[in-house]
């Protein structure tokens, strides 16, 4: 079975893997043999549950550079162990940074590469992206048809699961060899963003967003969200005005969101926005204009005022659950 | 990249990379056996002009073409493309290079970056690349990475904010975790995001000067590329199959008489999403 490398990233957090990296090693368990690559340092816990989904090789460095300077090191990495354990593919997450790490190892491997598949499937030992383009209009198939394929995967395109047999792994060091524009882009400051205790947009089951209608009061919005355990998101309208921040914006230039449910209050849903959610299971617009483009695409619609509707609403569902 | 020295304030050559893409305003379509994107009705990429924009701040500040400064808008694609690029000087840009040849149709991100990169080296040196953070049609921000990666420059992505002092480049990212700074030397690549700037909009005066701009057409053999390294043949990866999803169609509306809210919890309840 050919290698398949899967990137874990524990330089700031390092510890335990996130979901993704779960589903990640369950994808590549089923395509190949999943390879570990991992920046910063591999505990024993972090070996063990690595072992727990079928990883039995890992290889791991820990040099300074992976976290002074912006993804380019860490593409270095990658490239490097894709070529020392001969892989096949390389699957990494799709955030900002997993998606430049795939774009810059397809240059290091002259290999094709995919972003922003929602789910990978074998296809005569070839893996197959899908994935959405075009805002939602279209869903296509694609895959590399370089020796390595390079694959940004993400959240939930499979339903994470252990190893039948837990392995140890065998942990090796590699010594990364960094290009020199590699070292080029350093990071001088660092601020960490408070932690909101609600579940990340991309991965939560709901999201609640508000837009311009909120006019500049998000209660609501976080009180709906927060009975019905779902992410807070917000439109650019909402994000630019400062009522919240940047990070929570859903759209073209945003986040792009496919919950179960999505709330949409007080937006009126251009382009910009629907570019985001329109992939959402279930749509619900609160919003005071009938004429708001969002009705058009709302599976369940309601023309009226959010001050009084979602306030009712949370009411009624804490009514219901006592 | 040839390393230039920049002194304090001093003028830069800068190359910005514009895109021409399928109004994201109307409906669109792939087409044909290898499903590529039907490329009417297009304008220049909104994303771009923040990138246009960034570029224009930095050399206005540095008293524009007149003090020497360049801004150059650089595109990749058919004869319509070069729309693009006449944007972009009517914006501001000093002068434009349009990149068309048949045999680029068809080209993914590896393709393209290797074109691109060819092309910005025949330019001489540059002391920054700056892009969009995306493009409005493909939408997956490799271009800019696989560009630093190419030309071996310092990539500085994803910038909400950016300065250059003397020939260090300042940028802010912002993560969904972490916010950082980041520095590098000049030359480099900075992505620029939609909260960079407010970009301008072309006047009276910058259509007129327009039409004075000097915009280059370069094929493929100019910018020393050959044909089969890039569109569908030098590309990396495929698409196999493309289905367009079905349009949403609006579902029940209604309008608040008071008891609306309640309404709402009875579609969750009956949806088993609470």
């Amino acid at each position: 079975m050919s290698a398949i490398v899967v990137f874990i990233d524990q330089v700031d957090a390092p510890g335990k893997l996130h979901a993704i990296h779960h589903q990640l090693l369950t994808l590549a368990r089923g395509a190949g043999e999943p390879v570990a690559v991992v920046a910063g340092p591999v505990s024993a816990e972090l070996a063990a549950e690595l072992g727990a989904y079928g990883v039995s090789r890992v290889l791991v460095s820990e040099q300074a550079e992976l976290g002074g300077f912006l993804v380019a090191p860490k593409a270095d990495l990658v490239a490097q162990a894709a070529t020392a354990v001969s892989a096949s593919a390389v699957l990494v997450d799709n955030g900002a940074q997993g998606r430049e790490i795939a774009a810059r190892v397809g240059v290091a491997l002259d290999a094709g590469v995919i972003t922003d598949a929602v789910a990978v499937s074998y296809d005569g030992g070839a893996l197959v992206a899908h994935k959405s383009v075009l805002a939602g209009s279209y869903t296509v198939q694609a895959r590399a048809t370089s020796a390595v394929a390079v694959i940004s995967v993400k959240s939930h395109s499979v339903e994470a699961s252990e190893a039948a047999q837990a392995g140890v792994p065998a942990v090796e060091a590699l010594t990364v060899a960094f290009a020199p524009a590699s070292l080029g882009a350093r990071v001088t400051k660092r601020t960490p963003r408070a932690a909101t205790g609600r579940p990340e947009l991309e991965d939560a089951r709901i999201v609640v967003a508000g837009g311009r209608g909120v006019d500049g009061d998000f209660g609501p919005v976080e009180e709906l969200a927060d009975v019905l355990g779902a992410a807070v998101g917000a439109s650019r309208a909402a994000a630019d005005a400062g009522w919240i921040s940047h990070a929570a914006q859903v759209g073209q230039t945003g986040k792009k969101v496919s919950p179960q449910l999505y709330i949409s209050v007080g937006i009126s849903g251009a382009i910009q926005q629907k570019a985001g959610m329109q992939t959402s299971k279930l749509i619900v617009a609160v919003n005071k204009d009938s004429d708001s483009p969002i009705f058009e695409i709302a599976d369940f619609g309601i023309v009226g005022d959010l001050f009084k509707v979602l306030p009712q609403a949370v009411e009624e569902i804490k009514r219901r659950r006592a | 990249m040839t390393q230039r020295t920049v002194v304090e304030n001093s003028a830069l050559n800068i190359v910005v990379l514009v895109k021409y893409v399928p109004d994201t305003q109307f409906d669109r379509h792939l087409t044909g056996e290898n499903h590529l994107l039907d490329r009417n009705e297009s304008i220049l990429s909104e994303m771009d002009e923040y990138a246009l924009e960034a570029a224009l701040a930095l050399t206005d500040a540095r008293g524009g073409a007149k003090a020497g400064n360049n801004v150059t808008a650089l595109t990749l694609g058919p004869a319509a493309a070069a729309a693009a690029v006449k944007k972009s000087l009517q914006i501001g840009a000093t002068a434009g290079l349009h990149i068309s040849d048949e045999a680029l149709a068809g080209s993914d991100a590896s393709a393209t970056s290797l074109a691109l990169a060819a092309a910005i080296r025949t330019l001489g040196p540059v002391d920054l690349v700056i892009t969009g953070m995306a493009s409005t049609d493909g939408e997956t921000s490799i271009i800019p990475a696989q560009l630093a990666a190419r030309l071996g420059l310092p990539q500085v992505t994803f910038a909400s904010s950016l300065e250059v002092e003397g020939s260090t480049v300042t940028a802010r990212r912002d993560g969904d975790d972490v916010s950082e700074e980041i520095q590098a030397t000049l030359p480099a690549l900075v992505s620029v995001t939609d909260q960079a700037n407010e970009p301008r909009y072309p006047n009276f005066k910058g259509i007129l000067a327009a039409k004075k701009k000097k915009v280059t057409t370069l094929s493929l053999a100019d910018i020393g590329v050959p044909a089969h390294a890039v569109g569908l043949a030098g590309s990396k990866t495929t698409v196999t199959e493309a289905a367009e999803r079905p349009a949403r169609t609006a579902g029940v509306i209604i309008t608040d008489s008071g008891d609306a809210g309640i309404q709402l919890v009875d579609f969750l309840a009956a949806q088993k999403l609470i």
